[in-house]
């Protein structure tokens, strides 16, 4: 594999620019499968009643906002690493997207919570992480756009991505380690999910979908980076 | 069609995450499609 021939710009943006598109057709083909799933096919649930179906959103969503965390960080370390301007490019091009799904993550879950907790928010371990990387997205963004010199903003951002992956875990783990109000996990790489199986379809095509989602506007925006700086 | 709207009561929490949700992810794509315009000129 010639790795650092497609580290250059210029052959990355035609192949970008394919896979964006194939992607961007996956999202909207999982996501009508995955709602028509989620709202057609899935039962009711017999505690939480139709309110339930945010989860389709909520989960997925919350997934992403981890995952992009920790995607943009591995691309600014390679950055540090290699010194490749298209490694810094994708960080900064992940950062928007990783801030969108995880305010949508928030919100899905603030209007999850009130019907089936009976509050919008509390200050538990769960929330208040989520939160804190909502905040790490946007100090990423504000600390590039601050600075005028690139190659300095690049260098910055990147400390401040890697620094901030150890919110990951704590997000992840918090309903372990703390008594909070957010339930466990119900979908695990260690044990069979505890939901019905229409259910986890329906979760699992909004997670594809998502993911799809990510890598086409990412894309997308990376070409834009490349274009921008010439 | 108004039962499935109503979503047993839950509607503004239901409709509210899903309007939101893909009402941003629409404006991301809007918001990309304009950068590239201009990024073309």
């Amino acid at each position: 594999m010639k790795w650092f021939w497609y580290a250059s710009p210029q052959t990355f943006y035609p192949l970008a620019g394919t896979v964006a598109r194939i992607c961007a057709v996956l999202a909207v083909a999982l996501t009508l499968a995955g709602l028509y799933v989620g709202f057609f096919v899935a039962p009711t649930d017999a505690t939480q009643g139709e309110a339930y179906r945010i989860i389709y959103l909520h989960v997925p969503a919350a997934w992403m906002s981890m995952f992009l965390y920790v995607v943009m960080a591995l691309w600014a370390a390679a950055g540090l690493a290699f010194n490749t301007r298209l490694s810094f490019m994708m960080a900064r091009a992940l950062a928007p997207t990783g801030a969108l799904f995880t305010f949508i993550a928030l919100w899905t879950g603030s209007l999850w919570g009130r019907p089936t907790w009976g509050t919008y928010w509390v200050w538990d371990a769960r929330l208040t992480s989520e939160l804190i990387l909502l905040f790490l997205y946007f100090g990423f963004i504000a600390l590039q756009a601050s600075i005028d010199d690139r190659r300095r903003a690049d260098r910055a951002g990147a400390l401040l991505a890697i620094v901030g992956v150890v919110n990951v875990p704590i997000i992840y783990f918090s309903v372990k380690w703390w008594n909070t109000l957010h339930q466990g996990a119900s979908v695990s790489l260690t044990k069979a999910p505890s939901m019905a199986a229409a259910m986890l379809t329906g979760m699992l095509l909004m997670t594809f979908a998502f993911w799809a989602y990510a890598i086409a506007v990412t894309l997308a925006r990376v070409r834009c980076e490349i274009r921008e700086q010439g | 069609m108004s039962e499935f709207l109503a979503m047993g009561g839950y509607a503004w929490y239901v409709w509210g995450s899903y309007g939101v949700t893909f009402a941003l992810l629409a404006l991301e794509v809007m918001l990309l499609r304009k950068r590239k315009r201009e990024a073309k000129a």
